[in-house]
C-alpha cells in the first residue's frame, strides 16, 4: 500500500519565490527513501508539504487513503512525523520525559497511555537511561534522538528526516542512521530521509533527486550512484569512493563502480597482481 | 604570527561542582603560513583551545601569582602556561586585546546565525567599525573600500549583494558574508570551526577553495577545525588531534594516517583513502602516498606499472 502519494502537486513562496511546478512522488509502507538534491532544490518543501506545514496551491497529497485538506491536518501530523535539522530548535521542555511527551500531551492520550509510549519511544532511540536528564546536557546527537523519539511517541506511520544528521559529528550521525534504519526494520515505518550524505543514502530501498522542484533522478542507490555525468549536471557529487573508482577507471584501471571499500580494494588488487 | 601555546590548561566553572576540565596541559605550535587542521571529538577541548586563540577565553589571572611563586625547597612547580600569537602575549592582562582580535579572526559554526544587520554591507563594516583602534573609527569611503573588497575577496559581487539583505540569500551565500566580516579587519590569522558543516557537497568544495584562495591571499594563516576527515586529508598542512582535553599528536596528514589504526582506536574517523590503503594493505600491497585523492590515484595508477 502506499503510504504517501503527491499527485501533480505544485507550489510556490509567492511571486518570485521558489516554486514546485508539478511533483509526482510516492513512498510505499514500510519503503526507506532517500532524498537528495543541492540546496534549494526542494527538498525541504516536499518535507513540508507531507504534514501540511505548507499547503499546495494545486494538486494533493495523500497519506495512505486520507486525501490532505484543512480538517485532517492534525490527524495527518499525528501519522507523518518531521524531525528538522537543528537539535536545539526541537524541544520545549527541559527534561527529556517532559519533551518526548509534547507531542502525545498535545493530541490528548490518556496520561497511562503516555507513559507506556514514552517508554517505548526512549527504548526505540535508546536513550531510556537519560529520562530524567536535562536536554541542555546532551550531546547533539542525543539531543536529536530525543527530537526522534518526541516524534515517535505518535506512533507514527511515516518519518520524515529533514537533514537531521547535519549538525551532527561523525558518532552522531551514525547514532541516528542506525535509530532510523532499525525503526525501518523492526517498527515498519516509512522512512524518507534528506540528506546531503550520500553515504547515508546508502541505506535506503531507493532514492530519488530533485531538482528546482521536480524529481530527475530516481532508482536503487547504487543505480543513481552509477550515473556520474548525470548527478553531476544537478550539482551533486558522487559518493568519494565513487569518485575515487571514477578516476582509476580514467587511468586505465578496470575496477566497477562499487561503492564497497573492501569490493573496491579487491578490484584493485586483482588489476595490478 | 607563529601561534605558541605551551602547558594550556583550563576548566570550565572552576572552583564549582559544575567544574569540567577542557584542556589539560596542551602544548602546540602553529607555524605562520600553515594551512593547519584541528580534530577530536566533540568534548574534546578543540574549541575551547581555538577559542583562546584570539581572547574570548583568557589564561587564568591566578597565573601571575604561579609565576610570582618560589618554589618551596625540593618543591617542584608546575610549568607556567605560554601562550603567544605573532608578539601578543595572552597571558598578559595589559594586552591590547581589541588589536588581537583585528588580527586573528574567528569565523564559529554555523556563522551565518549571526548575521544581525539590515543590509549586507552593514553586516560586513560592523566588525571592522568595532575593532577599530580607540579614536580612530575608519571614515565612510575607507568603510566601503575595506567592505568591498571582502566581499569580493569571498566571491560576492558588490554592487549585486552590498543594499541586499543578508537574510534574503542561499545558505552558502548567508556563510560567505560571514567570512566577509570577519576578514574585513584583514587578519593574519584565520581559524574556522567547522567552515564547510552543514553545506551540500558542491558548497563545501566551494567553501574549501574559497579558503585556500584566502589563505594565498588575504590571511597568512589558517586554521580549520573539521570532523571531516577527508577534508583534513585533502587541505590541511598539519593536524593536531585532540583527546579528552590533550593534545595527542600534531603532524603533518601524511603521517598522522599512517597510523590510521590508533585514530580508528580513538573511535575518529579517517579519510577514504586510508581507508583504501589500509583495505589494500590486507592484501599484500603497500600504497605509500599522502591520503589526498590525487596523490592515491597517481600511485595506486603506478603501481599498476610495477614500479612502486
Amino acid at each position: 500500500m502506499r503510504a504517501i502519494e503527491f499527485r501533480d502537486v505544485a507550489f510556490s513562496y509567492g511571486e518570485g519565490g521558489f516554486r514546485i511546478p508539478k511533483l509526482n512522488f510516492s513512498a510505499e509502507e514500510g519503503e526507506f527513501v532517500a532524498i537528495l538534491g543541492h540546496n534549494g532544490s526542494g527538498k525541504s518543501t516536499l518535507a513540508r508539504l507531507a504534514n501540511r506545514l505548507l499547503e499546495p496551491d494545486s494538486g494533493e497529497i495523500r497519506v495512505f487513503d486520507t486525501v490532505l485538506d484543512e480538517k485532517n491536518v492534525y490527524d495527518v501530523r499525528r501519522r507523518v512525523g518531521v524531525v528538522f535539522q537543528n537539535p536545539d530548535n526541537q524541544t520545549v521542555a527541559s527534561i527529556v520525559e517532559d519533551d518526548v511527551a509534547f507531542g502525545a500531551e498535545n493530541v490528548g492520550l490518556p496520561r497511562e497511555e503516555i507513559g507506556r509510549r514514552i517508554d517505548f519511544a526512549l527504548a526505540a532511540v535508546d536513550m531510556s537511561e537519560y529520562r530524567h536528564a536535562m536536554i541542555s546536557r546532551l550531546s547533539g546527537g542525543q539531543k536529536q534522538r530525543v527530537a526522534i523519539a518526541g516524534v515517535l511517541a505518535l506512533k507514527p506511520d511515516i518519518m520524515i528526516l529533514d537533514e537531521s544528521t547535519a549538525m551532527l559529528d561523525p558518532r552522531g550521525r551514525k547514532e541516528i542512521c542506525d535509530v532510523v534504519d532499525r525503526l525501518n526494520r523492526e517498527e515498519k515505518i516509512t522512512v524518507i530521509l534528506i540528506t546531503h550524505f550520500m553515504e547515508e543514502a546508502l541505506l535506503a530501498d531507493r532514492a530519488v533527486v530533485m531538482n528546482r522542484g521536480e524529481i530527475v533522478m530516481e532508482g536503487t542507490p547504487s543505480e543513481i550512484f552509477s550515473r556520474h555525468e548525470e548527478l553531476l549536471t544537478y550539482n551533486l557529487a558522487l559518493p568519494r569512493i565513487g569518485e575515487i573508482s571514477q578516476r582509476l577507471r580514467e587511468g586505465g584501471m578496470s575496477v566497477s563502480d562499487t561503492l564497497d571499500i573492501e569490493k573496491l580494494a579487491e578490484e584493485i588488487a586483482a588489476c595490478v597482481s | 604570527m607563529r601561534i605558541v601555546a605551551e602547558h594550556l590548561s583550563y576548566t570550565y566553572n572552576a572552583g564549582s561542582p559544575f567544574a569540567v576540565k577542557a584542556l589539560d596541559d596542551v602544548s602546540l605550535t602553529i607555524e605562520e603560513g600553515e594551512f593547519f587542521g584541528i580534530i577530536g571529538h566533540t568534548g574534546s577541548g578543540k574549541s575551547t583551545f581555538v577559542q583562546h586563540l584570539n581572547g574570548l577565553i583568557r589564561v587564568p589571572s591566578s597565573l601571575k601569582r604561579h609565576r610570582a611563586k618560589k618554589p618551596k625547597k625540593g618543591e617542584v612547580l608546575p610549568p607556567a602556561p605560554v601562550l603567544r600569537v605573532g608578539d601578543f602575549d595572552l597571558t598578559e592582562k595589559k594586552t591590547d586585546f581589541r588589536a588581537l582580535r583585528r588580527h586573528v579572526g574567528m569565523v564559529f559554526q554555523y556563522p551565518e546565525y549571526q548575521l544581525f544587520a539590515e543590509t549586507v554591507a552593514a553586516d560586513v563594516a560592523f566588525g571592522l567599525k568595532n575593532f577599530a583602534e580607540k579614536g580612530q573609527k575608519p571614515g565612510k569611503e575607507a568603510l566601503d573600500a575595506a567592505v568591498r573588497d571582502a566581499l569580493e575577496a569571498v566571491g560576492l559581487d558588490y554592487r549585486e549583494y552590498a543594499e541586499k539583505s543578508p537574510f534574503d540569500l542561499s545558505g552558502g551565500q548567508k556563510r560567505r558574508v560571514a567570512i566577509a566580516g570577519v576578514i574585513v579587519t584583514k587578519p593574519e590569522v584565520l581559524v574556522l570551526d567547522e567552515p564547510a558543516a552543514g553545506l551540500d557537497p558542491l558548497g563545501k568544495r566551494e567553501i574549501m577553495q574559497l579558503l585556500h584562495e584566502l589563505h594565498s591571499t588575504w590571511c597568512k594563516t589558517v586554521v580549520i577545525v573539521s570532523h571531516d576527515m577527508d577534508e583534513i586529508a585533502e587541505n590541511c598542512s598539519r593536524v593536531a588531534v585532540f583527546s579528552g582535553g590533550h593534545v595527542r599528536d600534531y603532524m603533518p596528514p601524511k603521517e598522522l594516517f599512517r597510523n590510521a589504526e590508533e585514530l580508528v582506536g580513538l573511535g575518529l574517523d579517517i579519510p577514504l583513502t586510508a581507508k583504501l590503503v589500509l583495505a589494500l594493505k590486507r592484501r599484500g600491497i603497500e600504497i605509500d602516498c599522502d591520503y589526498t585523492t590525487e596523490d592515491f590515484i597517481r600511485k595506486t595508477l603506478a603501481f599498476k606499472g610495477g614500479n612502486a
